[in-house]
């Protein structure tokens, strides 16, 4: 119910306060009436829920995410490599 | 890097990323010294949780409790009723959201209403009352609204375009709830075993994270708001656990990219403009939750249908079936398949309590996804 869809805005009626949006790869009309005027921008990443917008994705933030995400990975790749090579080192047939 | 739209799907999803957090959550909680049950509020969440398999990634000591948050599920049947009947008046339109389409009444869904003649339509937005009701004047367009906090902005926008445009024949009848008050109930419950909660990702981009301030503050519960995707619940886990073993307790938003704590100031005074709090509203499986629903404001009198229609709306309180168990489920005191019906009498097609009926409900995804642990 309260699911809603990063969309990206790819054009905005002022007249009737309308922003078309991409849903990937999927056009539709969404109101603007729930964002303070001249809030969205072409360009911008919205989430719609039920015919409206409801908000900007804040984009600096969805990428600080991606970056931790990645991080986080190359720390636990690192951590594996490393119990690797203690494992190896402990290992009894070593050097024979 | 700049951010793809695809990127806003594909990277909150990634493997890699659910793994990695699975195996810091598994070390944190070691160090943990009781075992932890989070409540996910929000039935979206439950949805995620259950899809993904998350509860698979989790150590034992860190476990879920399915939360009431899904305003199909929670919807009591005389509210339905009051749908049905009105769909039953002849020059009437009763109008509402697609997720109520199969959710049963005393009389049969609104499905059924409308297989028997009744002019019911399911929309996917209530501005789609405009164009019916200038394509029937002769009609009275009833709009049956439902939702949180998410979707009440919506119905006010309606109002708001309804009294602009001057249109007289579009009516409304209000279900809208609120969050908050309904976590307060079920931790006032002392049955229940909730230790923290991850707060709802939409509710709170429109309320903004402020609306839960009071749970670490007055009752000891972190919150972290959470964004729906599975990485997105999984860093927030994460981020509960890390607060239990660091000794904090505090409210954190991991859906930063969405909500901050004011949430959206239009939306909100749009709500307030033409919602007040209604007294009680009586939860499907919880029973009457005090301040918890809303109602239009005495004003608006004339678009309310339940007061113009308060002659044949029933009255009677209608309670749940007795052999249904989901007031416990949602406290955390019960699981699916511990109720004796759940599979059986109790299926999506023919639910009989409130977690069965929509997909979002703790019921339903453990029937949906097999997920029997």
């Amino acid at each position: 119910m309260c699911l809603s869809i990063p969309s990206k805005v790819v054009k905005i009626d002022k007249e009737i306060n309308v922003a078309t949006v991409d849903t990937m790869g999927v056009q539709r009309d969404a109101s603007l009436d729930l964002m303070a005027e001249d809030d969205v921008k072409i360009g911008d990443y919205v989430l719609l829920h039920i015919g409206f917008v409801m908000n900007k994705i804040d984009e600096e933030d969805a990428l600080a995410s991606i970056d931790t995400y990645k991080e986080i990975i190359e720390l636990m790749n690192e951590e594996d490599r490393q119990k690797a090579i203690l494992e190896s080192d402990e290992c009894a047939n070593r050097g024979t | 890097m700049k951010l793809e739209l695809k990127n806003l799907y594909d990277d909150f999803r990634d493997a890699d990323t659910i793994k990695a957090f699975a195996k810091i959550i598994k070390e944190d909680a070691k160090k943990l010294k009781n075992p932890i049950n989070i409540m996910e509020v929000c039935g979206g969440h439950t949805h995620t949780i259950m899809k993904y398999g998350i509860p698979q990634l989790l150590p034992s000591n860190v476990k879920f409790v399915h939360g009431p948050g899904c305003p199909v599920c929670i919807m009591p049947k005389d509210r339905i009723d009051h749908a049905y009947v009105l769909s039953q008046q002849e020059d009437a339109i009763l109008v509402t959201l697609g997720d109520m389409i199969k959710v049963p009444g005393s009389n049969g869904s609104l499905q059924d209403a409308r297989a028997k003649g009744a002019d019911v339509r399911f929309v996917y937005s209530p501005m789609d009352c405009i164009k019916i009701a200038k394509e029937n004047p002769d009609k009275k367009v009833i709009f049956f609204a439902i939702g949180f906090e998410t979707t009440t902005p919506m119905t006010a926008a309606l109002l708001d375009a309804v009294i602009k445009k001057g249109i007289k024949n579009i009516y409304f009848h209000i279900n809208h709830v609120t969050v908050p008050e309904a976590m307060v109930a079920l931790i006032s419950d002392n049955k229940a075993k909730i230790d923290a909660f991850l707060g709802p990702s939409h509710v709170s981009v429109i309320s903004g994270s402020k609306i839960y301030e009071e749970f670490p503050r007055d009752f000891n519960k972190p919150v972290v708001v959470s964004g729906f995707e599975p990485v997105d619940v999984m860093q927030s886990i994460s981020m509960i656990v890390k607060q239990f073993i660091e000794n904090r307790c505090e409210l954190e938003i991991e859906y930063k990219r969405a909500v901050n704590r004011d949430g959206n100031l239009k939306a909100q005074k749009l709500i307030d403009t033409y919602f007040q709090k209604a007294q009680n509203f009586a939860w499907r499986g919880l029973g009457n939750i005090p301040g918890s629903g809303l109602k239009l404001r005495d004003e608006f009198r004339e678009f309310n249908a339940e007061d113009i229609y308060r002659d044949i709306l029933p009255k009677d309180k209608i309670d749940d079936h007795k052999l249904c168990i989901c007031g416990d489920i949602l406290k955390g005191i019960a699981n699916p398949p511990e109720c004796t019906i759940f599979g059986t009498a109790c299926k999506p097609t023919t639910p009989v309590g409130s977690c069965m009926v929509s997909s979002e409900g703790a019921c339903a995804a453990y029937y949906k996804y097999g997920n029997l642990i």
